[in-house]
C-alpha cells in the first residue's frame, strides 16, 4: 500500500486547522499509520478497515490521475458505512490479481456497469455488523438502532457507541453476505461537494508522482527507444556516454539503450551523448503514404459493423444525396508527466513504484520479464501526472524491470519529454467516406459511413481480422434514428502503434458523423438542432440533454460576428451535448464559449464531474486546434510541446457545464464531454462561414469551401 | 567538482553537482524537493516554475551556478503550513486535477500578486500562460487567482 503524500506534520495538523475538519488528511499523524493500528480492529473486507480510535481506513484498487476516485470510491464506501468522514484515511492499494476486483483504471469504468456496487456493499456490511454488536450490547433489537457518522444510536434509550468502541465486538460477528444498501435517497455522502482528498497534498507539492519516488540506493536512467518504428539496435558506441561524468551504465534492453546515472540530468546527457546505429524495420512510411493507403483501403468493402434497413437502396432512390470524406490525424497522449518506473529486482523479489493505470497487467509483466511468481511482485501505485490510456501498456515497466536487473540497484527510469512523443500508442489516424440521404419528409433517410482505421485494441500494428468495435464506436451505435443505416470497417495493417485515447474510437467518429450529420441538416434545409431532435424522439434522455444545452445556450439569438455550433454523443455511459460559440476575426479562430450538459446517471460528485467535463472540452479543443502527430519515414516528427502543442489558459473559453439531475445508475464522467467539442466548432465554422472543415486539426489551409 | 552552495527555501545547501546542471535537477535528485516537476525540459510547459529571489523563473532553464547567490523559493518553501494566499485559494477552488502540474501554476500565480496585487484579466493571461495544465483546469486557476488576490488583498 502506498502513501500517496510525503507526510509532515506540521503540514497536515494545519491544513485540518485551515479546513474545519473534512479531510481525510486532516487525522494522518506520521509515526502512527491507520493501517497499522494495534488493538482492535476491525476488517469486514479489503476495502475497509476500523480501529478502535475510531479511524476508518479505505483502500482504492483504482488508480489517481485527476479523475478523483480517491476522493468519490471511498465516498461511496463511507456513505454506506455512514463514516464519519472526517475520520477517514484512503489508502491506495497495491496491485493484487484478484483481491480488489479490476484495478485497470480506463473507460470511464470505476463506478459505471455495477463497479460502485462492491464498494457499497463493503460500507453496508460493516454497518451491519456495527449495528448487530451495538444491539447486542444493548439487548436490544437491531431495528430499533441506527446510524450516524461513526456512532450507533439506540433512539429509545438515547444510548449511543461509536464506531471505534463497537469495532472490537463488530470484528467477531460474521460478515453479512448481502447486506442492505442504502435507498438512495438516505445518501449523505454521495452527490455532495466534499473538498478533495488530494488538493492539501497537491497544493503542498507533497504528491507522490511516479517521478517522486525515491528509494534508499536508487540510480537514475533514461531509456533511448528505436526511432523508427519496427526498428532495432545494430551497434552501441557508448564511449562519449560514459565521458559524461556520473554515468555508470550503458545497457541494451530488449526495448533500447538505457542510460544509468547519478541523477535524471546526468543520464539525459549520457543519453544525449551515445552513438546508436539503429536497424531500421521494414516500415518506413510518411504520413502521405499513410493517408494515401487509407484511401485506397475505402475502394473496397470492408467488415460490416452494422446493417439496418437497406441504406443502398435508400440512398439510389433519396431526393436528396450528399458525400463527403472526412480524416483526423495521429494524436499522441502528452500526459504533463513522461513515462517512467522504478524498480527494483532482486533475485527472490520484485518491487516496483508506477504510475500505472494497469496494475495488475504492470503485476503480470514483471512477473514475466524476471520469472518470479507473481505473489514476489509488489506494484506500488504512485499518483498520475495524467493518464489518458497511456498507461495502460506497460512498455515503461519494462524498462525499468530490466534495467533493475542488468544493475541489481533500485532504478527510477524517466523517459524524456521526447521519447514520450516519440513512442507512444497513438491515437490512429482515420478516413471515413460518408453518404447520406434526405428523405421527402426532409429527414435523415440513410447513412453509410465506410470506416478506415487501425485497430485500437491490442496496440494496432497490423494483423487480426473483423471489425475492431472500438474503431468504429460512436458510428456504429449513433445514437440517432436512422432507417436504413450502414457501417462497415476496413482494416488498415500499419505498423505505428495505436492504442486509447481518452474517449477511444468516439473521439475521432463523433467529429466525423457529427460533421457529417450537420451536412445532412443544411443539405435538408434545417436547423442543425431541429434536425437532430427530430432524430432522437426514441432517446427521451439524450433528446432532453440536447433541449437544456440549446436553452442553456441561447440557442437561435442573434450573435455579432459569432457563430454556434452544436455536437452530441452517447458516450461510457455519458449523454453530452455541447454548443460551441466561436469567432473568426483575421482569420483567427476563437472559441469563446462553451455550453456542457451532461445526463451521467446519479453523479457521486458534482465537482469532480463539472471538472472532467471542463477538462474533457480542454482536451478536445486541444486536439481539434492542434493536435497532430505526423511521420516522415517511419519516424515521428514531433517531439515535445513547441511542435505538439496544447491549449493554453489565455485561449480558454468560457465553459459553462449543465449536469443533469438523475437517478439512473452513474455512467461514466471522465470521456463523454470530449468527443462533441470539435465538431460543435466546426459546426459553429460552418454557420459562420460556410466553410466545412473535413480534417483536423483546424487549419486556416485545411477550411475548404462547402 | 567544487561544492556550490545555494540558498532554498531559507536554508544554506551544498550540493555537488557539475555547474551547468539545471536547478530543475538539483532541486529534484540532490536535495530531495520534488515538488517542480519536469513537463518538457525546453521552457515551454512551467511544471519545473519556482522563484528565484520572488520572481517567478523556470527551473529546467537556470544552471545550478547562476542559480547560486540568489534565494530560491519552491513549493515546499512556499509556507510552512499551506498558509499562503494562493495555497488557500487553491484549496477553497480544489483547483487540481491530477495535479501535476500544479505547482508550477502555484509559483506562478504567487510571483504575479507578489508584483501586482490586484492584476487585470490581461495580466493573468500573460503571466499564467506560461504553464501548461494537460488535465485543462484553467478556468477554476482563474477563479483561485482572483480570489487569492481578493483575499490577501487590503
Ligand atoms: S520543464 Fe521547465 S518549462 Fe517545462
Ligand atoms: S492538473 Fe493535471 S496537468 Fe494540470
Amino acid at each position: 500500500m502506498t502513501e500517496l503524500s510525503r507526510p509532515d506534520r506540521r503540514t497536515f495538523l494545519k491544513i485540518g486547522a485551515f479546513a474545519g475538519g473534512g479531510l481525510a488528511l486532516a487525522v494522518y499523524v506520521p509515526g502512527r499509520r491507520p493501517w497499522d493500528t494495534t488493538g482492535a480492529t476491525f476488517q469486514p473486507n479489503v476495502f475497509v478497515r476500523l480501529g478502535s480510535d475510531g479511524m476508518v481506513t479505505i483502500w482504492v484498487g483504482r488508480v489517481e490521475m485527476g479523475q478523483g476516485v480517491r476522493t468519490s470510491l471511498p465516498m461511496i464506501v463511507a456513505d454506506e458505512l455512514d463514516a464519519d468522514w472526517s475520520r477517514v484515511h484512503v489508502v491506495q492499494a497495491d496491485a493484487h490479481p484478484t483481491k480488489y476486483g479490476r484495478q485497470g483504471t480506463y473507460g470511464s469504468t470505476s463506478v459505471r456497469n455495477g463497479a460502485w456496487l462492491p464498494l457499497r456493499r463493503a460500507g453496508a456490511a460493516a454497518r451491519e455488523m456495527l449495528v448487530g454488536a451495538a444491539a447486542a450490547r444493548w439487548g436490544v433489537d437491531e431495528a430499533a438502532c441506527r446510524t450516524d457518522r461513526g456512532q450507533v444510536v439506540h433512539d429509545a434509550s438515547g444510548r449511543i457507541l461509536s464506531y471505534g468502541e463497537l469495532a472490537d465486538a463488530a470484528g467477531r460477528r460474521p460478515v453479512p453476505p448481502d447486506p442492505r444498501l442504502k435507498d438512495p435517497s438516505e445518501f449523505r455522502l454521495i452527490g455532495s461537494r466534499l473538498p478533495l482528498v488530494d488538493t492539501p497534498a497537491h497544493v503542498a507539492g507533497r504528491s507522490v508522482f511516479g517521478l517522486d519516488v525515491r528509494v534508499p540506493g536508487m540510480l537514475h536512467a533514461t531509456v533511448v527507444h528505436p526511432p523508427m518504428f519496427g526498428g532495432a539496435v545494430q551497434h552501441i558506441d557508448a564511449t562519449r556516454a560514459r565521458d559524461v561524468p556520473g554515468v555508470r551504465h550503458v545497457l541494451e534492453l530488449s526495448g533500447g539503450v538505457a542510460v544509468v546515472a547519478e541523477d535524471t540530468w546526468t543520464a539525459f546527457r549520457g543519453a544525449e551523448a551515445l552513438d546508436v546505429t539503429w536497424k531500421p524495420g521494414s516500415f518506413a512510411l510518411g504520413s502521405a503514404d499513410i493517408a494515401a493507403s487509407l484511401a485506397r483501403l475505402l475502394e473496397q468493402p470492408g467488415e460490416v459493423a452494422r446493417d439496418d434497413g437497406d441504406a443502398e437502396t435508400a440512398l439510389r432512390q433519396a431526393a436528396r444525396r450528399i458525400e463527403a470524406i472526412y480524416r483526423a490525424p495521429y494524436l499522441a497522449h502528452a500526459t504533463m508527466e513522461p513515462m517512467n518506473c522504478t524498480a527494483h529486482v532482486r533475485p527472490d523479489r520484485c518491487e516496483i513504484w508506477a504510475p500505472t493505470q494497469n496494475p495488475q497487467g504492470t503485476q503480470e509483466a514483471a512477473a514475466r520479464l524476471t520469472g518470479l511468481p507473481i505473489e514476489r511482485v509488489t506494484v506500488h501505485v504512485t499518483h498520475l501526472g495524467c493518464g489518458w490510456g497511456r498507461r495502460s501498456a506497460t512498455d515503461f515497466v519494462r524498462d525499468a524491470v530490466e534495467t533493475s536487473m542488468k544493475v541489481g540497484t533500485p532504478v527510477q527510469v524517466a523517459w524524456t519529454r521526447e521519447e514520450d512523443m516519440r513512442h507512444d500508442y497513438y491515437r490512429p489516424t482515420v478516413c471515413h467516406h460518408l453518404e447520406g440521404a434526405i428523405g421527402a419528409d426532409g429527414g435523415l433517410a440513410a447513412l453509410r459511413v465506410r470506416i478506415a482505421c487501425t485497430p485500437i485494441s491490442g496496440g494496432g500494428g497490423g494483423g487480426g481480422s473483423g471489425v475492431d468495435r472500438n474503431s468504429v464506436e460512436g458510428v456504429a451505435n449513433l445514437p440517432y434514428r436512422v432507417p436504413n443505416l450502414f457501417v462497415d470497417y476496413c482494416r488498415p495493417h500499419i505498423a505505428v502503434p495505436t492504442g486509447y485515447w481518452r474517449s477511444v474510437g468516439a473521439s475521432q467518429n463523433t467529429f466525423i458523423v457529427e460533421s457529417f450529420v450537420d451536412e445532412l441538416a443544411h443539405a435538408a434545409g434545417r436547423d442543425p438542432l431541429e434536425f437532430r431532435l427530430a432524430l432522437l424522439d426514441h432517446r427521451p434522455r439524450l433528446a432532453r440533454v440536447l433541449e437544456l444545452a440549446a436553452e442553456r445556450s441561447g440557442w437561435g439569438t442573434p450573435l455579432a460576428g459569432r457563430a454556434r455550433g452544436v455536437a452530441l454523443v452517447d458516450n461510457k455511459g455519458g449523454l453530452v451535448a455541447e454548443v460551441a460559440e466561436v469567432s473568426l476575426e483575421g482569420g483567427r479562430l476563437r472559441v469563446h464559449r462553451v455550453t456542457c450538459v451532461a445526463d451521467c446517471g446519479r453523479i457521486i460528485h458534482p465537482g469532480i464531474a463539472e471538472s472532467q467535463m471542463t477538462g474533457s472540452v480542454v482536451c478536445g479543443l486541444t486536439a481539434a486546434l492542434y493536435g497532430e502527430i505526423t511521420l516522415e519515414g517511419g519516424r515521428v516528427v514531433q517531439g515535445n510541446f513547441d511542435d505538439y502543442p496544447l491549449l493554453r489558459f489565455d485561449e480558454m473559453p468560457e465553459v459553462a457545464v449543465h449536469l443533469v439531475r438523475s437517478d439512473e445508475e452513474p455512467g461514466g464522467v471522465g470521456e463523454p464531454a470530449v468527443p462533441p467539442i470539435a465538431p460543435a466548432v466546426t459546426n459553429a465554422i460552418f454557420a459562420l462561414s460556410g466553410r466545412r472543415v473535413r480534417s483536423l486539426p483546424i487549419r486556416p489551409g485545411n477550411l475548404s469551401g462547402a | 567538482m567544487p561544492p556550490l552552495t545555494l540558498r532554498v527555501n531559507g536554508h544554506r545547501r551544498q550540493v555537488e553537482v557539475a555547474p551547468d546542471t539545471p536547478l530543475l535537477w538539483v532541486l529534484r535528485d540532490h536535495l530531495g524537493l520534488t515538488g517542480a516537476k519536469y513537463g518538457c525540459g525546453i521552457a515551454e510547459c512551467g511544471a519545473c516554475t519556482v522563484h528565484l529571489d520572488g520572481r517567478a523563473e523556470l527551473s529546467c532553464m537556470v544552471t545550478a551556478s547562476r542559480a547560486a547567490g540568489h534565494e530560491i523559493t519552491t513549493i515546499e518553501g512556499l509556507s510552512a503550513d499551506l498558509s499562503h494566499p494562493v495555497q488557500q485559494a487553491w484549496i477553497a477552488e480544489d483547483v487540481p486535477e491530477c495535479g501535476y502540474c500544479q505547482s508550477g501554476q502555484i509559483m506562478t500565480a504567487a510571483a504575479l500578486l507578489a508584483r501586482s496585487p490586484s492584476p487585470s484579466e490581461r495580466e493573468i493571461d500573460e503571466a499564467m500562460a506560461a504553464v501548461l495544465c494537460r488535465c485543462g483546469t484553467y478556468q477554476r486557476i482563474r477563479r483561485a487567482v482572483h480570489r487569492a488576490a481578493r483575499e490577501a488583498g487590503p
